[in-house]
C-alpha cells in the first residue's frame, strides 16, 4: 500500500500535525512500509469471526448520579498555557 | 544495601537493621552517582522521598507498617504523580505538573513506599528501545552502547543497575517484558484489568497494563500486591478479590505442564537465545514439569494486528494534546490551525507522529473494516489460540525477545525492524493475558530473558513458577560490574 | 412546478442529571467559568470515563415513552475531531448500537393527527462553550458544560412543512419535560434543534439534497428558518442552480440562513468503539422497573381529560400541553367543586392571558391553583357574577388574598335578594319616566338602558339573570 504525499498531507491535517515539506516523503515511505506490513492480515478469511474489543467479557458499570468533584480551577489552570478570567484562551475561532 | 532485594530490604526495615531514611539516602546517592551514565531518571524527587522516608520510619516504629513501607521504588514517568512533573518522555508534557495521583501511585503512597523519582521511557510508551524519549536515550547498564529495551527502559535500567530496588512499568506490546529481558531483571505484565489505568497516561487503552519490575519474582509479587485491585474510576478495571500473590510462591512445580509454542522458536530467533531457553526449560523439567510443543497458529498476525489497533487507539488518545489546556504550546500561533498543528508537530517526536498518522489512516473513512475491524477479529483468533493451548498446558514458555539488546541506532532507521523486536510479546496484550520475563542467562555478554505466559488472572501461579526457577539458579542475582561495587 | 418540502429534525436534549455523564462534576447552569470542570472534563492525561446511571435511566424512559425498542446492548463510540471546546479531541457518543431504536411521536397539525417517526436516540457528552468577545482577538473556552449528558433524538424525514416541524418539536419538548429528563430551557441551551431541509418535485421518490440549519433556539426561529430555507432552495433550483449539502446558520435578525464560512471538506469523524468503556447492557428487569416509574404521558392525559372531565379535544390538548399546566388545572378542579369546563375556561382564558402578558410560566403564576379554585367556586355558587369575577381575579393576581377575602373587602357579593333588586328597579323606573314611556311604546332597545342603570346603581353586583327577569316583569307592568 503506497501512500502519496497528498494522502499523507490529508492524514496529517486530520491529525492536526504539522509536517515540514522536506519530511513528507520520508513519512510517506515509513507509513507505506507500515501499511504493507499490516497488510498481512488480509490473507486470512475472518468473515465469521466476532471482533474482540476487550479481553474481558464484561459490561459497563454504572455510577450513581452524585456530585463529588469540587472546584479546583486554580490547581488545574496552573498548567495552562494561557488563561484569563478563568477561561482558556486560544486564537480566535471563526465560525 | 542496593544488592538486597525488596523482600530483604523490607525485612531489614522491619528488623530495624537500617531506617528508611538511610536506605533512601543511599539510593539517592547512587542515583546521583550513576544516573548521568544511564539517563534512567527524568525527575529525581529527593526531598519528597526523604520526607516520605521519615514518615515511613515513624510508621515502622509504631508497628503500623506493611511489606513495602519505607521501601524506595521509582515510578515510570507515565504515572501521574501529584505535584511532580509527569512527562511521559515527551516534550509535550515537559512542563506538566500532574494535579492528581494515579491510582497505582496512591496505592504505593498509602502503603508507605518511598518514591525516588520518575523514570525515563520511550515517548508516550511508543518504542522498544527507549530511543524515542525527549530526554534522550536510556543506556543499558550491561553495555552502555546498547539499548535497555522499551518503552520501560528507564525502569529496567534503574533496577538492573541497582539505583532503585524496584520500579513500575507499563506494557502495551511488551514494554515491561522486553526491557526486563534486555536488562536481566524480572518483570510482570498483569492480566488486563487487574491494575487500574486511572492516572496512567493512555497509549492504547485496550492493551495498556501497569506492572512491577524488580530483580526477583518474590519482589514482583510484593509490588503487584500493592498495585493490583479493582478501581471504580476505571471502567475496564475488573472487580474480583485480589490474590495473595506471595502465598503460593513456594508451591512445588511437580506436574506443571509447560507448552512451547512452536511459532516462538522459528526463524528469526537467535540460536544462542534458543539454547538458553531450552536450558531453562531443562531446569523446569528437573523441578518436575513436563514439556510439550503446542501451536498458536495465528501468532504471525499478532504484530500486524497490533500495529493497527495500538496506533488507532493512540491516535485518538493523543488528540487531547493540543496546546490549549496544558502541555506544550507553540510560540505565537497565528490562528487555531497553527496552534494545533505546530504544538503537536513540535511537541511530539517522530515515532509518536508516525503512529498517530497510521492510526488516523486506519480509522478513516473507507478503511475501518479493512484495518481496525479486521485487526479486532485477528485479536479474537489469537485469543482463541491461547484458550485452546491452555486446555492442554498450564503455562507457555519461550524467548521474550528474538535478540539481545541491540546497539543504539541499529533499528531506529526502520520502524518495522523495531516493531519486530516485540514479536513474542505482543500477542499477550491483544489477548489480555498475563506474562513475565525472567533472566535465564547471557549471550554475547548481554542478558537473555525467558517469557512465561499464564491464563487469565494466574499471576500467583506465574510468580510461583518464576520463583521456583530462581531458587535453583542465580541469573537474577547477576549485576553489571560497573554498577555493582559490593559483592553479594 | 409543485414542490414538496422534506424536513428531518435532530434535537439535542440536555439531560437533567446532577452530575455529568462520565464524571462526578456538577451540571448546574450559570457557574463561573471552568469551576465545574474536573480532570475528566478537561481531558487531562490519564483520566477515564465512568457512566452515570441516571443518564441511562433517562434515555430508557424516553425510549419507552416513544414506544421505541430499548437496546439490550449498546456501545459508546468516539467521534474524533478537533475544536477548542472539545477537550479530548473526541466526543464520546454512540454510533452503531444506540441505546434507543426506532420509535414514534404523534403530532396534531390543523386538527389532524400525524405520526412522525423517530429513527433513534442516543447518549453522548456535550462540549464546552466558546466565548468570542472581550479577549483581544482571542477566544475564551469555558468547559463547565463539557461532559453534560445529551440525548440526541433523530427524527425520520417525515415532516412536510415548517408547521409540522414546530408541532413535532413542541410535542417532543413537552414530552421530555413530562418525563422530567430535560428542563427544556431553550434560551439556556438545554433543548437544541437542528433542521435538515430539502425540497423535491411533488411525486418524486428520491430526496433532494439537504442543507442542515443549526443555531435554532426557539420554535419561532425554527419555523422562520425552515420557511426561508425552503424558498431559497426552490428559487435556487428554479434558476438552474443546485442545492449544496452544507451546514447553514439561521440569522434571526435578518431572517435568513447563511452558509457557515467554509471549513475544509466534511469532517471524517473516524468513529470507533471507545476502548475505555465497556458495552452497556440493559436488562429486561431494568426496563420494566423504569416502565413502572413513567408518569402519565401527554397523550394518555389528554384522553383522560376528555373522558373524565368531559372536555373537548381542543381544551384537553391545550391543558395537557405541559405537565405543569395539566397539574395546575387538575388542582383547580379538585378544589373548585365546579364543572370542569368553568375551571378550564379560567385557566386557559384569564389566567393564561395574564401569564402571557407578564411573560411568566404557569409554575411562576402569582395565583396559586387553590386561590383560583376559590374564585371558580364563588362563580359557580353565584356569590359573584362572571363579570365581577374578573375584578376579583385582578385582585388575586395583585395580592395573596383569597377570593372570599377580596369579595368581602370590596363588597363584591352579588345581589341576589329579590326584594333589594326590585327596590332598585323601582327607583330607576321612577327616575326615568321618559325612557319608561318609550320602552312601553315599543322601543325594546331601551331594555339595555335600564339594565345599565341598574348595574350602575348596584356597582355591577346585581345578579344578571335575576335582574333581567325582575326588570322585564316590572317594565311590562
Amino acid at each position: 500500500m503506497s501512500l502519496s504525499t497528498k494522502e499523507v498531507n490529508k492524514i496529517a491535517w486530520l491529525g492536526r500535525i504539522a509536517i515540514d515539506d522536506d519530511k513528507i516523503e520520508a513519512y510517506a515511505r515509513d507509513l507505506s512500509g507500515i501499511l504493507d506490513f499490516v497488510e498481512q492480515m488480509s490473507v486470512l478469511d475472518t468473515s465469521t469471526v466476532t471482533p474482540m474489543a476487550h479481553p474481558m467479557d464484561q459490561t459497563q458499570r454504572l455510577r450513581p448520579d452524585h456530585v463529588t468533584e469540587e472546584n479546583q480551577r486554580g490547581l488545574f489552570q496552573a498548567n495552562a498555557p494561557l488563561v484569563d478570567a478563568g477561561l482558556y484562551l486560544v486564537p480566535k475561532v471563526i465560525e | 544495601m542496593h544488592n538486597k532485594t525488596i523482600a530483604e530490604l523490607s525485612q531489614g526495615l522491619q528488623q530495624k537493621q537500617f531506617s528508611s531514611f538511610e536506605l533512601t539516602e543511599h539510593f539517592l546517592n547512587r542515583i546521583q552517582q550513576h544516573n548521568d551514565k544511564l539517563n534512567a531518571f527524568v525527575t529525581v524527587t529527593g526531598e519528597l522521598a526523604l520526607a516520605q522516608a521519615k514518615g515511613a520510619d515513624a510508621r515502622i516504629a509504631s508497628g503500623q507498617s506493611n511489606a513495602l513501607t519505607g521501601v524506595p521504588i521509582a515510578q515510570k514517568d507515565i504515572f501521574c504523580t501529584q505535584g511532580v512533573r509527569t512527562s511521559c518522555g515527551s516534550k509535550m508534557l515537559d512542563n506538566f505538573i500532574a494535579p492528581y495521583n494515579a491510582t497505582v501511585v496512591e496505592h504505593f503512597n498509602k502503603t508507605g513506599a518511598v518514591m525516588l523519582g520518575k523514570l525515563n521511557m520511550d515517548e508516550f510508551a511508543m518504542g522498544s528501545s527507549n530511543e524515542t524519549s525527549y530526554y534522550g536515550p536510556v543506556k543499558n547498564p550491561w553495555d552502555l552502547g546498547t539499548v535497555p529495551g522499551g518503552s520501560s527502559g528507564g525502569s529496567a535500567a534503574a533496577v538492573a543497575s541497582r539505583i532503585a530496588p524496584g520500579a513500575t512499568g507499563t506494557d502495551t506490546g511488551g514494554s515491561i517484558r522486553q526491557p526486563a529481558a534486555f536488562c536481566g531483571i524480572t518483570g510482570l505484565k498483569p492480566t488486563y484489568g487487574l491494575v487500574s489505568r486511572w492516572g496512567m497516561i493512555a497509549f492504547a487503552s485496550s492493551l495498556d497494563q501497569g506492572g512491577p519490575m524488580a530483580r526477583t519474582a518474590e519482589d514482583c509479587a510484593l509490588m503487584l500486591q500493592t498495585m493490583a485491585g479493582f478501581d471504580e474510576k476505571d471502567s475496564t478495571s475488573v472487580n474480583r478479590p485480589v490474590d495473595d500473590f506471595s502465598a503460593t510462591l513456594n508451591n512445588s512445580l511437580a506436574g506443571l505442564r509447560i507448552g512451547l509454542p512452536k511459532e516462538f522458536f522459528g526463524e528469526g530467533l537467535d540460536p544462542e537465545i534458543a539454547k538458553l531457553i531450552h536450558q531453562a526449560i531443562a531446569e523446569y523439567e528437573k523441578l518436575g514439569a513436563t514439556v510439550k510443543e503446542i501451536s498458536l497458529p495465528n501468532m504471525n498476525l499478532s504484530a500486524p494486528a497490533y500495529y493497527v489497533v495500538a496506533p488507532a487507539e493512540c491516535s485518538s488518545n493523543l488528540a487531547r494534546f493540543d496546546g490549549v489546556r496544558y502541555g506544550y504550546r507553540c510560540e505565537n500561533p497565528k490562528d487555531l490551525h497553527d496552534l494545533y498543528t505546530r504544538s503537536r508537530g513540535e511537541g511530539f517526536g517522530a515515532e509518536v507522529k508516525r503512529r498517530i498518522l497510521i492510526g488516523t489512516y486506519v480509522l478513516s473513512a473507507g478503511y475501518y473494516d479493512a484495518y481496525y475491524l479486521k485487526a479486532q477479529k485477528i485479536r479474537r483468533l489469537i485469543s482463541d489460540d491461547f484458550k485452546q493451548a491452555f486446555q492442554e498446558v498450564d503455562v507457555l514458555m519461550g524467548p521474550t525477545s528474538p535478540s539481545v539488546a541491540f546497539r543504539f541506532g541499529e533499528k531506529s532507521a526502520d520502524p518495522i525492524a523495531m516493531y519486530l523486536s516485540d514479536i513474542y510479546t505482543i500477542a499477550l496484550n491483544l489477548a489480555g493475558l498475563p506474562g513475565m520475563s525472567i533472566p535465564v542467562g547471557f549471550s554475547k555478554n548481554l542478558p537473555v530473558g525467558m517469557q512465561i505466559i499464564g491464563n487469565y488472572f494466574s499471576e500467583s501461579h506465574l510468580l510461583n513458577v518464576a520463583h521456583q526457577y530462581q531458587q535453583v539458579t542465580d541469573w537474577h542475582h547477576k549485576a553489571p560490574a560497573e554498577f555493582c561495587d559490593e559483592k553479594r | 412546478m409543485q414542490w414538496e418540502t422534506v424536513i428531518g429534525l435532530e434535537v439535542h436534549a440536555q439531560l437533567a442529571t446532577r452530575s455529568k455523564i462520565f464524571s462526578a462534576a456538577a451540571t448546574a447552569y450559570g457557574a463561573e467559568p471552568n469551576t465545574q470542570a474536573c480532570t475528566i472534563d478537561l481531558g487531562m492525561p490519564g483520566v477515564l470515563p465512568v457512566l452515570n446511571a441516571e443518564a441511562v435511566r433517562m434515555a430508557v424512559k424516553f425510549g419507552l415513552a416513544i414506544n421505541a425498542r430499548v437496546a439490550s446492548r449498546s456501545v459508546f463510540a468516539r467521534k474524533n475531531y478537533f475544536y477548542p471546546d472539545l477537550p479530548k479531541g473526541y466526543q464520546i457518543s454512540q454510533y452503531d448500537l444506540p441505546v434507543v431504536g426506532k420509535g414514534k411521536l404523534n403530532i396534531l397539525v390543523d386538527g389532524e393527527v400525524k405520526t412522525v417517526g423517530v429513527t433513534r436516540a442516543h447518549l453522548e457528552e456535550d462540549a464546552g462553550k466558546s466565548l468570542h468577545e472581550d479577549f483581544h482577538g482571542l477566544t475564551g473556552i469555558d468547559l463547565n458544560r463539557a461532559g453534560t449528558p445529551l440525548l440526541e433524538i433523530v427524527s425520520e424525514p417525515d415532516m412536510r412543512s415548517a408547521k409540522e416541524a414546530v408541532a413535532y418539536l413542541k410535542k417532543l419538548h413537552a414530552l421530555v419535560r413530562y418525563l422530567e429528563i430535560c428542563d427544556g430551557n431553550m434560551q439556556e441551551g438545554s433543548f437544541r434543534c437542528d433542521a435538515n431541509v430539502s425540497v423535491r418535485p411533488k411525486g418524486q421518490q428520491e430526496f433532494g439534497t439537504r442543507a442542515e440549519i443549526k443555531n435554532l433556539n426557539s420554535f419561532r426561529f425554527v419555523e422562520k428558518a425552515i420557511n426561508f430555507e425552503v424558498e431559497r432552495q426552490i428559487e435556487l433550483i428554479e434558476n438552474g442552480g443546485k442545492v449544496v449539502q452544507e451546514t447553514r446558520l439561521y440569522d434571526s435578525v435578518k431572517d435568513e440562513t447563511r452558509s457557515m464560512r467554509s471549513k475544509e471538506e466534511a469532517n471524517d469523524y473516524r468513529y470507533f468503539p471507545d476502548p475505555d468503556l465497556l458495552p452497556l447492557e440493559i436488562t429486561a428487569d431494568f426496563i420494566a422497573e423504569v416502565h413502572t416509574s413513567l408518569p402519565e404521558l401527554p397523550d394518555a392525559k389528554r384522553d383522560r381529560f376528555k373522558t373524565h372531565y368531559g372536555l373537548g379535544d381542543y381544551d384537553a390538548t391545550v391543558l395537557t400541553a405541559t405537565r405543569e399546566l395539566a397539574d395546575y388545572f387538575e388542582a383547580v378542579v379538585a378544589e373548585a367543586g365546579a364543572d370542569a369546563k368553568l375551571s378550564a375556561n379560567w385557566v386557559m382564558g384569564d389566567l393564561s392571558g395574564a401569564l402571557n402578558k407578564a411573560g411568566l410560566e404557569i409554575e411562576q403564576s402569582p395565583v396559586e391553583a387553590s386561590r383560583l379554585a376559590g374564585l371558580v367556586r364563588r362563580i359557580n355558587d353565584e356569590t359573584i357574577s362572571g363579570k365581577i369575577a374578573k375584578q376579583v381575579f385582578e385582585a388575586l393576581w395583585e395580592s395573596k388574598d383569597s377570593a372570599d377575602d377580596i369579595i368581602e373587602k370590596q363588597g363584591l357579593k352579588q345581589i341576589t335578594d329579590t326584594g333589594a333588586i326590585e327596590s332598585i328597579i323601582d327607583q330607576i323606573i321612577a327616575n326615568n319616566p321618559e325612557q319608561l314611556a318609550q320602552y312601553r311604546s315599543g322601543k325594546d332597545k331601551l331594555f339595555g338602558f335600564f339594565v345599565g342603570q341598574a348595574m350602575k346603581a348596584t356597582q355591577g353586583k346585581a345578579n344578571p339573570q335575576q335582574l333581567n327577569d325582575l326588570l322585564k316583569a316590572k317594565l311590562q307592568a
